[in-house]
């Protein structure tokens, strides 16, 4: 049945409504990542203003910016790969041998507040000279995209039928080529959403860095609070500064939409 | 559980499984449950259980100064000190509780709506969804600034939306009772589209005949998502209230990149995480703050034991 014109009518106006109210702030911050400090504070140029591109060659040579996106992109990339090496056979394991109470476990990480770690971590791993390293914020990464992974990859695998295995078994594969030749190929849109999802959450991840990062390793959503000083803000370069930061993760996510919604919504239908 | 070692062979003309030789491959097919199990596990175990036993432990010591200084045990006592201090911890558990409350509720109400508005296919639905996702996957540091900025009193957009219909500018961010509002307000900027997307999946899973049946029997449309849709929904719904509420806990990003360290000179959005921070990594009061994460962490606990113990009973 075709919904009735005036539910229409009003559906559209609000869909209207949303979509404005959820774009408009992040436009707000781009144009001002074009303007300089001058226009900022001019109410009068709120949409008439002469584009700028002052604010980025800031962000970029001044800033040290280059050095963070690698730093960034660095950390999101490892821990993300080496979560999945660890994740996937795991979670595999753990929805085909129903390993349920081990899976708590795992997913425990996702209700602990990150702060209760960061303390032992900081006791630990400045004892032994690691903090402001690489290792540390890959391994602290790791903590989200970890159970992150175990959890969308158990779902994935309690939804793939076992008859397949069962067909290699019987021509003659061992379990783990069973495994290697047929479930893992099999689940690799399992594992690009929970690669994409996991490399989302290590690029957006701020307090593990803020604690153990240094002046060389730090990521970008720690790099942003150069801009604020104590006085007074440069708010033409921290809104640069937020858009090199946001802007690539939303182009990214649009062109996999499919599997961020996917990834972000696993598990939440089934019971 | 019955590993099996020696493949079956069902019928005739199956080639027999290849011996494979080594002794390895054998033990590694027999032990693959514990093989494939155990990298995550040890992991887990390393970094993340002997971490918060250790917090546990630090929770009943006067650990403070220097991580190499010496501490000394001393039972309860810290949590006596922490449950006993009506200055920044019970205001701290309040702000965390009014906090989430606040934006579970706005942000499942309005997650609700949209999902609702967006169940039925039509045309433009990819741009919408579009404008959902990026909310979402933006970094939340960023989102906080961007915010700070629309909010500035005296630069801000917001402040001058309101002049244009004769409302005074209002201080946003920067007042004692306004901060938090505002900061709920962000996450519920942030967030709501997380909720959209969940009770969407769920609505798009249900199917159409008990809508059928009810509209046949002349139900209006009100009545039908009361009795039909919102109890058919409610696991799901219980789901993103699992999901948002843990996050909004725990939420720590928005608000120190709104109101910096301590949530703000007169501590006006310090939640219990941002206060654990602040006392672990401003004060290096290490056994206060972990006598204060203990605490924090049997909330959640408990919130997540209620949540899914009412999940079960509407499962049933």
């Amino acid at each position: 049945m075709r919904p009735s014109r005036p539910y229409q009518i009003f559906r559209a106006v609000a869909l209207a409504v949303v979509v404005v109210a959820l774009l408009a702030p992040l436009l707000w911050m781009i144009a001002a990542s074009f303007k300089t400090n001058v226009d900022i504070y001019d109410s009068g140029k709120a949409f008439a203003f002469s584009p700028t591109l002052d604010n980025y060659s800031n962000v970029l040579q001044r800033a040290n910016y280059v050095q963070f996106i690698g730093n960034s992109l660095w950390v999101a990339f490892a821990a993300t790969v080496l979560s999945l090496i660890l994740g996937v056979p795991a979670a595999y394991s753990m929805s085909r041998f129903s390993m349920r109470r081990s899976a708590v476990v795992v997913l425990m990480a996702r209700v602990i507040p990150g702060v209760s770690l960061l303390v032992p971590w900081y006791y630990v791993f400045s004892n032994l000279q690691m903090v402001g390293g690489y290792t540390v914020l890959i391994l602290s990464h790791m903590f989200v995209s970890l159970p992150l992974i175990v959890y969308i990859m158990m779902g994935y695998y309690d939804g793939l039928p076992t008859e397949l295995e069962e067909a290699a078994l019987v021509d003659g594969l061992t379990h783990i080529g069973a495994f290697r030749r047929i479930s893992l190929p099999l689940s690799l849109p399992g594992i690009a959403t929970a690669g994409i999802l996991s490399f989302i959450f290590s690029w957006n991840n701020f307090m593990f860095a803020l604690v153990l990062s240094g002046a060389d390793t730090k990521t970008l959503p720690v790099a942003i609070f150069d801009f604020v000083g104590y006085a007074s803000i440069d708010w033409g370069g921290l809104m640069a500064a937020a858009t090199v930061v946001t802007l690539p993760i939303m182009v990214i996510a649009l062109f996999v939409q499919k599997y961020v919604v996917s990834g972000l919504t696993a598990g939440a239908t089934k019971g | 559980m019955s590993t099996v070692t020696t493949p079956v062979t069902r019928s005739p003309d199956a080639r027999p499984a290849p011996p494979d030789g080594s002794a390895w491959s054998r033990w590694a097919n027999a032990h693959r449950k514990w093989l494939f199990a155990a990298p995550a596990m040890v992991f887990v175990a390393v970094l993340i259980i002997f971490p918060v036993a250790w917090t546990g432990y630090l929770s009943l010591t006067d650990a403070e100064g220097s991580v190499r200084a010496e501490s000394e045990f001393i039972g309860f006592q810290n949590y006596l000190d922490v449950l006993a201090d009506t200055d920044r911890f019970w205001p701290a558990v309040w702000r965390t509780v009014a906090f989430t409350g606040v934006v579970l509720l706005f942000e499942i109400v309005l997650g609700m709506a949209i999902a609702l508005l967006l169940w039925r296919p039509f045309r433009g639905e990819r741009w919408v969804r579009v404008a959902i996702l990026l909310p979402l996957v933006a970094t939340p540091v960023a989102v906080g600034m961007m915010w700070r900025l629309i909010f500035d009193p005296n630069i801000g957009m917001a402040n001058q939306l309101l002049g244009w219909i004769g409302i005074g500018p209002q201080p946003w961010l920067s007042g004692q009772h306004s901060a938090l509002p505002t900061t709920m307000f962000i996450d519920i900027w942030q967030w709501t589209p997380m909720v959209v997307l969940i009770l969407l999946a769920g609505l798009t899973s249900l199917s159409d005949e008990p809508q059928e049946a009810a509209r046949i029997d002349g139900a209006s449309t009100w009545q039908r998502f009361r009795h039909v849709t919102l109890p058919l929904l409610m696991p799901t719904v219980i789901v993103a209230i699992l999901l948002r509420g843990i996050d909004a806990l725990k939420t720590f990003d928005i608000l120190y990149a709104t109101k910096g360290r301590g949530g703000g000179s007169f501590h006006e959005v310090e939640t219990l995480n941002v206060y654990a921070y602040g006392l672990s990594f401003d004060y290096n009061d290490y056994g206060v703050s972990s006598t204060v994460l203990i605490i924090f962490f049997l909330i959640i606990i408990g919130v997540m034991w209620a949540l899914t113990y009412r999940k079960k009973g509407l499962d049933r």
